[in-house]
């Protein structure tokens, strides 16, 4: 049976902006910001992989920053979160400094695995998030067992994690999206349709689209323009508010298309080069721009204040320590107490206001 | 002190956590209502509720991974494989995410994973195996493997209260099989070995279901004096115990219910190779399950798993060393 292969729109001129309801101008250049902090983050990562600073291979998520962005801005402090590797804006927004990613993809003593792990294989858990196993979508379970804790003990409170196209087609999707159905879990699901699983297209990973599965699980998917991150924002925003009032598990089919190879090896002879040209008309960043401009925010100067403050998280990191061998046998197991996760930053100023 | 069934020991165990601890649930299999396939949370349910004796869906990896997610945010969960061969739907969970956090983000997992374990019972390939050793070989897991009532309450205790993930390997076969004497209320077994019985001639080795194995193989053996050490925990291994064992009887025998390549005892003999080895008066004796799945059929199962004669027919070859 064929699929349809998701496609965007022609590049038609974005619709004349309309004022969001639950984003205030503020909110909204956040929203950029943290777009343009993980694009330059993983720019400057590159060059530094191919000066030989970043050991094993790099994984970025250029051309997907909204995904991550606008659904993390989505949640509040006492949320929890499992974030991928094309997911890096979702950190940032939850308070995790840039030049402690800079050190974390160089392997240093001050990244967040202080060289234990790399790559983006890290949650900070100080800013309520579990980091990401290279098993996918092994955290959709972690996730939902999070939200079994908060039904269980009546909070309200959410869980949400992002995994990709492929892993729909793992057990484990198909595990924690039928125990959160079961159990009507205050949880959400962020499947990031990207086109690719490293090379494997969607008609090779399934025969139904997996957004309309949702419902084969008993609870609501909805599929959101991945690339507008006021829409990530609103589709995460309606689901949290579901999700904390009861009515159980979202699934999000964020469609954006992976700009990049699998990594940094991969040269993506695999796309047809009009797919990406395509999708090109469709930067995220570029369309946030353009709303901005029209709203009269200075976009330049936004663009230059992050680029010095990432050059210099960059030096700073360049100037860490890389980690003593001394202690490499050292926090296999934890020999104090448990300490469970604490909470992130929340800047949607819904929060402020009083907001679910 | 009240006698107790190994089962009503665990049962026990986890039913004094839940009225002293409000953060530790129980989650696996038909362990709700109807109290497990071995009946060890029979009655928990009434007590605690649904929701604290949750009967999971049929997933073994969801129960595990979601166990990691509660625990990460507060929680206790105590989890049932409902038979230990199980575990290999859930591997992944267990290894790849709830064994590595600590080590990759300084995370603790505080999660119990119970794992009825052992053959002898016709229970074939599928519900029989003993599968520690994989968790052996897996940093960041604790296993421990109690062979006594007591040291079953005691270790489950311990592993409810420990930060990191526990693999506990009940033996199926010693659920009614064997009764004890047990403290009452809570109280912590340390992971370290004991001895069993202490000796002089030869030191058997051995935990779980073996224990009971070894000290009737032992008990009288031509009047020769045999330790019988129980290692209890498996990771952290009693190195010390096993050398001091070592050096007091100068002979080993290892015995492991698993199969036999990389078994626990693998592990054992490997250690006594390298520290021990001076203290020696004669070759390190393995026995264990060869290399097979666990048959069926009484006679097959029988002619795989050790017994008293095996061990007795080792222990005799060894002395006469």
């Amino acid at each position: 049976m064929a699929i349809e292969t998701v496609t965007p729109a022609s590049a038609q001129p974005d619709p004349p902006v309309a004022e969001p309801e639950h984003l205030t101008r503020q909110d909204r250049i956040g929203l950029l910001r943290a777009m343009l902090e993980m694009r330059g983050i993983e720019q400057r990562a590159m060059s530094l992989y191919r000066q030989g600073k970043v050991p094993g291979s790099f994984y970025d998520g250029y051309g997907q920053e909204a995904v991550s962005a606008g659904a993390a801005f989505a949640m509040a402090a006492e949320d929890r979160l499992c974030i991928l590797h094309r997911d890096l804006a979702a950190h940032l927004i939850r308070g995790v400094a840039p030049e402690r990613i800079f050190a974390q993809y160089m392997g240093r003593a001050d990244g967040i695995t202080a060289g234990r792990d790399g790559n983006v294989h890290f949650g900070d858990r100080h800013t309520g998030c579990v980091g990401m196993v290279s098993m996918l979508p092994d955290m959709m379970l972690v996730a939902a067992g999070m939200a079994m804790a908060f039904k269980l003990r009546g909070e309200r409170r959410c869980a949400l994690t992002w995994f990709g196209d492929g892993s729909t087609s793992r057990g484990d999707f198909h595990e924690a999206m039928n125990w959160a159905g079961v159990q009507k879990l205050p949880v959400v699901f962020v499947l990031e349709n990207n086109q690719y699983a490293y090379s494997t297209p969607l008609d090779k990973q399934f025969a139904v689209d997996p957004v309309k599965r949702a419902t084969a699980y008993g609870f609501e998917g909805v599929s959101v323009d991945g690339n507008d991150v006021e829409a990530m924002f609103e589709a995460t925003r309606a689901a949290r508010e579901r999700a904390i009032n009861g009515g159980g598990p979202t699934l999000i089919e964020a469609v954006t298309m992976r700009m990049h190879g699998h990594a940094a090896h991969d040269d993506m002879k695999y796309v047809p080069i009009e797919q990406v040209e395509e999708w090109k008309q469709r930067d995220p960043i570029d369309r946030q721009e353009r709303r901005l401009q029209q709203l009269g925010v200075d976009v330049d100067e936004l663009r230059k204040t992050v680029a010095d403050e990432l050059d210099a998280a960059a030096q700073q990191a360049l100037k860490g320590p890389m980690p003593s061998p001394d202690d490499v046998l050292d926090g296999v197991f934890c020999d104090g107490q448990a300490e469970p996760l604490g909470d992130g930053r929340a800047p949607w100023s819904g929060f402020a206001k009083g907001h679910a | 002190m009240p006698a107790m069934t190994y089962l009503q020991a665990i049962s026990s165990a986890l039913r004094d956590e839940m009225r002293a601890d409000e953060r530790v649930l129980l989650m696996g299999e038909d362990i709700g209502v109807f109290g497990g396939a071995f009946k060890v949370t029979d009655g928990l349910s009434a007590e605690f509720g649904p929701d604290r004796v949750m009967d999971t869906p049929l997933a073994e990896s969801a129960i595990i991974g979601t166990a990691v997610g509660a625990a990460v945010v507060g929680l206790r969960p105590v989890c049932e494989m409902q038979f230990s061969d199980f575990i290999s739907c859930g591997f992944d969970q267990l290894v790849n995410v709830a064994g590595k956090m600590h080590y990759r983000q300084g995370l603790a997992v505080p999660i119990v994973v119970r794992l009825p374990s052992g053959g002898g019972f016709s229970g074939g390939p599928f519900h029989s195996q003993n599968p520690e050793a994989l968790f052996m070989h897996s940093p960041g897991i604790k296993v421990v493997a109690p062979s006594t009532a007591e040291d079953a309450k005691g270790l489950l205790h311990a592993a409810i209260h420990d930060p990191n993930p526990v693999c506990f390997m009940e033996h199926k076969h010693l659920y009614r099989r064997v009764k004890g004497e047990v403290p009452e209320g809570v109280y912590e077994t340390p992971f370290t070995a004991r001895v069993a019985r202490a000796g002089e001639d030869l030191v058997v080795i051995a935990y779980g279901a073996m224990v009971d194995v070894a000290l009737e193989a032992t008990d009288d053996l031509d009047g020769a004096r045999v330790e019988v050490l129980d290692l209890r925990s498996l990771v952290p291994l009693d190195t010390a115990a096993i050398l001091d064992s070592v050096k007091r009887c100068s002979k080993v025998v290892i015995v492991d219910e698993a199969n036999m390549t990389c078994a626990a005892g693998a592990q054992v003999a490997a250690l006594i190779a390298e520290h021990g080895f001076e203290d020696l008066d004669g070759p390190v004796v393995r026995v264990a399950t060869p290399d097979v799945p666990i048959p069926f059929s009484p006679p097959l199962e029988q002619a795989v798993l050790p017994g008293v004669e095996r061990i007795k027919e080792a222990c005799r070859e060894l002395l006469a060393y």
